[in-house]
């Protein structure tokens, strides 16, 4: 039994399993942390498909930087006890099931239809990478692809300034006059002045 | 590689079918937030299943830049989430629903 | 019949219908201003266009009879592709006749309204119509093409209506002129359909070019019927069976109006129309027998209503009626210079006993029903002796000009063999005579029967001068035409052709059996009405239930109501409170309340659930891409 075979049919029901953990466990941390073995998972499809590259920035990128993210803000705002699973939209979930399984066969479908069930990959993708993937892949992207990766770069840029204007605290300058009451009230030496949240 | 590249896409229809189910069944943003991000991994699996079997780079290229924009995205998006937290008091959507008859 | 141009006189046509035109105008701005000096301004105007068209008329006669022919060219009025229309007035002896008629008599009319309307405080308002009224009446006749034409035909359609509704609060008196309006109407679109038929024809409207070339354009049936519409349009405006209904409620008007517009030139531009289209008729000849018979039935008609009547107004508007529909007699024969003889002299005792009447009322304190006069030839002498005057000329009594066109009218039906015409014609003579007769006897003879009549007093002068020359103008126009060949035929052959005349009862006994009616008929009215020997009242009563039907006017009103004016109210009402209501409302207001449900019920998909709107998006997706699966 060829060796990706065998990874494929182990991790390929790990990642699924992971997903639907993720959907039904009610703890949002747990939900989190099955999306990180999800992404494990579908790391080592990609070392199956032979790109190394994008397995080491899945892991990294995904598993390392976007899912603490998350968990830091599920942690800042404190909302993993809260999760009231009453739905009011009792149509809701049956209907969103049903279509999800008409997608999945519809993929299937169309599947059988294009490529068929039993296309295996070409040999010749080594030849592609012959100073390895991360080599094939820079030169890819920094040839053929340049403007992107430069426009992307100016993108990153603007959604760092984005989040970090989103997310501050509202200062507004304070008058002299609320400053003047504050110490006027004769219990304080500082004058504290709220602010919008 | 012996399997068949149906398979690896086939994978990849099922868990963007269930990061799709994630979006609509769950209230609370982060969950939905994670269940896009499950979606977005499945197509750029579906992306690299592409590229080996066309033996094309491109796939995997863009793939990479999938990734890239999804951090920037996840970052804004978070800022959001926490920015509405902070107005709100919760992130359930069904919260919001102003915009109505 | 190319006449030559006459320079001279065609130079200062325009002026004739410019003065009143002009008086219209001031009076129309400034009249409430002006007051009393509004109707000596109108007045003196319409006197200068008479002096105007004398002169011009009077110049015109120094030609030879084939060159009394004047054109002016105003200007270019319409001028589309092929199809030119000028607005050009043409002088010959038919419009001569016309102007001088109208002006004459006009202007001494309006001399009569500044006593009539002294009171009255819109009387500004009153001289510009009239003035306006005389300047559409002269445009109609001095046109030179059947648009110029029409146009005075309509405008003095439009004065008719403004002046019959003066006193429009009173009411009543707007239906009047509503009814006189609709009902010219009626002959108004029929003569335009005429005249679209001539243009279809000829691709001009032009008098010259038309009735030129209209031996060769035309084939009989075509005449016929262009004749025929021609005709309907003269049958409305001269209240002729069977559209005469408007005219006895138009003596709603102020007496003024009714003699100027209702008695002397108004009701005659029908008269007119025909004799300066008989060429046209001529042609279809069937159109001419058309004319005689809906004059004799129409003189018949009016004057057995005529006998019946209690208003002094009305038993004039029947009579007008009557002797219009003589007058379509002489047409019908193709006696035109009989015609307008007949047009002249009734102008001018048909006004004289309008303006009489008008004393009359004046002098009674605004009553108007003879039962309730009587004796007034003390209170009111000349009024008496000019309307008196004014009565035996109608009732054909010699020298006096009426006499001199009933005795040609019946002698040409007499010398042409139309028999039946004759007698027909003189049956009539007689009731005109006897009505004539009834009407002074009840209103001068006898002795007052009410409290105004006993305090009648005579008129101001300035009201009973135009009487007194109205009076001299009817003993005197009379010399104008001693029989059918007299002056005026002959002044009028070169416009209308000769009457060819056979042979018949002699002259003088024609004239005999004339005047024999003629005083038969005035002695019995005498007998019954003035000498007081027979009881009236009984005498009506035994003539009834006729006698109510014919004052009536043999319900023909009545039937129109019916047939007619009923039905047009039912789908009127059928229409607003059925189909628009419910149809075009139901429709309207349907969609709205379509488009409130839809909104209403529509709006609440939007839940405000961002969860349900990606589950439909999901669900389109799914759709399309099942769609795409699927087709291939």
């Amino acid at each position: 039994m060829p060796l990706d075979d065998v990874v494929f049919w182990v991790f390929a029901p790990i990642a699924i399993a992971a997903a639907v953990g993720m959907l039904v466990t009610r703890s949002v941390v747990y939900a989190a942390l099955f999306l990180v073995v999800n992404f494990g998972c579908i790391a080592v499809m990609y070392l199956v498909l032979d790109a190394a590259f994008l397995f080491a920035v899945q892991i990294i990128v995904y598993a390392g930087a976007i899912m603490v993210l998350f968990l830091f803000v599920i942690m800042l705002l404190g909302v993993d006890r809260i999760d009231v699973r009453s739905e009011r939209l009792w149509l809701q979930r049956p209907i969103a099931i049903v279509l999800a399984v008409g997608f999945v066969v519809e993929v299937a479908t169309a599947l059988r239809a294009g490529i068929g069930f039993a296309t295996h990959a070409p040999e010749g993708f080594d030849l592609l990478q012959p100073a390895g993937n991360t080599q094939a892949v820079a030169e890819v992207l920094f040839r053929d692809y340049f403007f992107p990766f430069e426009a992307t770069s100016i993108l990153l840029i603007v959604a760092a300034i984005a989040a970090m204007v989103l997310a501050q605290r509202k200062v507004r300058a304070v008058t002299q006059a609320e400053l003047g009451e504050e110490l006027a009230d004769g219990s304080e030496d500082e004058a504290e002045v709220e602010v919008a949240p | 590689m012996r399997t068949p590249i149906a398979y690896f896409l086939m994978l990849a229809g099922i868990l963007f079918a269930m990061g799709t189910v994630g979006v609509l069944i769950n209230r609370n943003a982060l969950r939905i937030f994670m269940s896009v991000e499950l979606q977005l991994n499945a197509v750029n699996l579906t992306l690299v299943s592409f590229a080996r079997l066309h033996n094309d780079l491109g796939g995997q290229v863009l793939a990479f830049f999938s990734m890239v924009v999804a951090a920037a995205e996840v970052v804004v998006g978070l800022a959001i989430i926490v920015s509405i937290y902070r107005r709100r008091r919760t992130i359930d959507v069904d919260a919001a629903r102003e915009m109505r008859w | 019949m190319v006449g030559a141009l006459v320079p001279h006189v065609a130079g200062s046509l325009w002026l004739i219908p410019a003065l009143p035109l002009a008086g219209a105008t001031i009076t129309l701005f400034a009249g409430n201003r002006l007051g009393k000096w509004a109707g000596i301004l109108a007045t003196v105007l319409v006197f200068a266009s008479f002096g105007v068209s004398l002169a011009v008329v009077l110049n015109l006669l120094t030609y030879p009879g084939e060159s009394r022919l004047a054109l002016q060219h105003l200007f270019d009025w319409i001028s589309v592709g092929g199809f030119r229309v000028g607005a050009d007035l043409r002088l010959d002896t038919l419009s001569a006749t016309m102007i001088l008629v109208i002006t004459g008599i006009g202007a001494l009319i309006h001399l009569y309204s500044v006593g009539y309307m002294a009171e009255d405080p819109r009387q500004g308002r009153f001289f510009a119509y009239m003035n306006l009224f005389v300047f559409f009446m002269l445009m109609l006749v001095l046109g030179a093409n059947y648009l110029v034409l029409y146009l005075g035909w309509e405008g003095v359609g439009l004065c008719s209506y403004l002046l019959i509704g003066f006193w429009y609060t009173v009411p009543g008196n707007a239906e009047a002129a509503k009814k006189a309006f609709i009902t010219t109407r009626i002959g108004d679109t029929l003569m335009l359909v005429g005249l679209a038929l001539l243009v279809f024809k000829f691709g001009t409207l032009d008098f010259e070019v038309i009735f030129g070339t209209a031996g060769s354009m035309l084939t009989k049936d075509a005449a016929t019927v262009i004749a025929l519409l021609l005709f309907a349009g003269a049958i409305g405006k001269s209240a002729q069976l069977p559209l005469q209904v408007w005219l006895p409620d138009a003596m709603a008007g102020p007496t003024p109006v009714s003699a100027l517009i209702h008695a002397a030139t108004m009701v005659t531009a029908g008269v007119y129309l025909v004799v300066r289209s008989h060429v046209l008729f001529e042609i279809s000849g069937v159109a001419l027998t058309v004319v005689l018979v809906v004059g004799v039935v129409t003189a018949l008609f009016a004057a057995t209503c005529a006998i019946a009547q209690f208003d002094i107004k009305r038993v004039l508007a029947y009579s007008t009626i009557s002797q219009l529909g003589y007058m379509f007699i002489a047409v019908g024969m193709r006696a035109y210079g009989v015609a307008m003889f007949f047009l002249v002299a009734h102008a001018c005792y048909k006004a004289l006993m309008f303006l009489g009447a008008g004393s009359v009322i004046h002098g009674m304190h605004d009553e108007q029903d003879m039962r309730q006069m009587g004796g007034l030839r003390r209170a009111m002498p000349w009024t008496f002796a000019t309307f008196t005057i004014g009565g035996l000329a109608q009732a054909g009594v010699p020298p006096l000009a009426g006499f001199f066109a009933k005795d040609a009218l019946l002698e040409v039906a007499n010398h042409t063999g139309r028999e039946v015409v004759f007698v027909l014609g003189t049956i009539a003579a007689f009731l005109t005579a006897f009505y004539i007769g009834r009407m002074i006897c009840m209103t001068f003879l006898g002795r007052a029967r009410s409290d105004a009549a006993d305090h009648a007093h005579e008129s101001q002068p300035v009201m009973l001068a135009p009487l007194v020359l109205l009076a001299i103008g009817v003993v005197v126009v009379g010399i104008l035409q001693l029989s059918p060949d007299g002056a005026v035929t002959q002044a009028l052959e070169p416009v209308v052709g000769a009457t060819a005349l056979g042979a018949g009862l002699s002259v003088p006994a024609l004239i005999g059996m004339a005047v024999a009616v003629a005083l038969l008929s005035l002695a019995l009215a005498w007998w019954i009405y003035g000498s007081g020997r027979v009881d009236t009242v009984a005498f009506r009563e035994r003539l009834e239930p006729m006698a109510t039907a014919a004052q009536r006017g043999w319900y023909v009103d009545r039937a129109y109501d019916v047939v007619i004016v009923q039905p047009a109210k039912a789908l009127a009402r059928l229409t607003s409170d059925v189909f628009d209501a419910l149809v075009i409302d139901g429709a309207v207001n349907g969609i709205g309340g379509l488009v409130k449900r839809s909104a209403s019920e529509g709006k609440l998909l939007q839940t405000g659930f961002v969860r349900t709107y990606a589950l439909v998006l999901f669900f389109g997706a799914v759709l399309v891409l099942g769609f795409i699966g699927v087709r291939g």
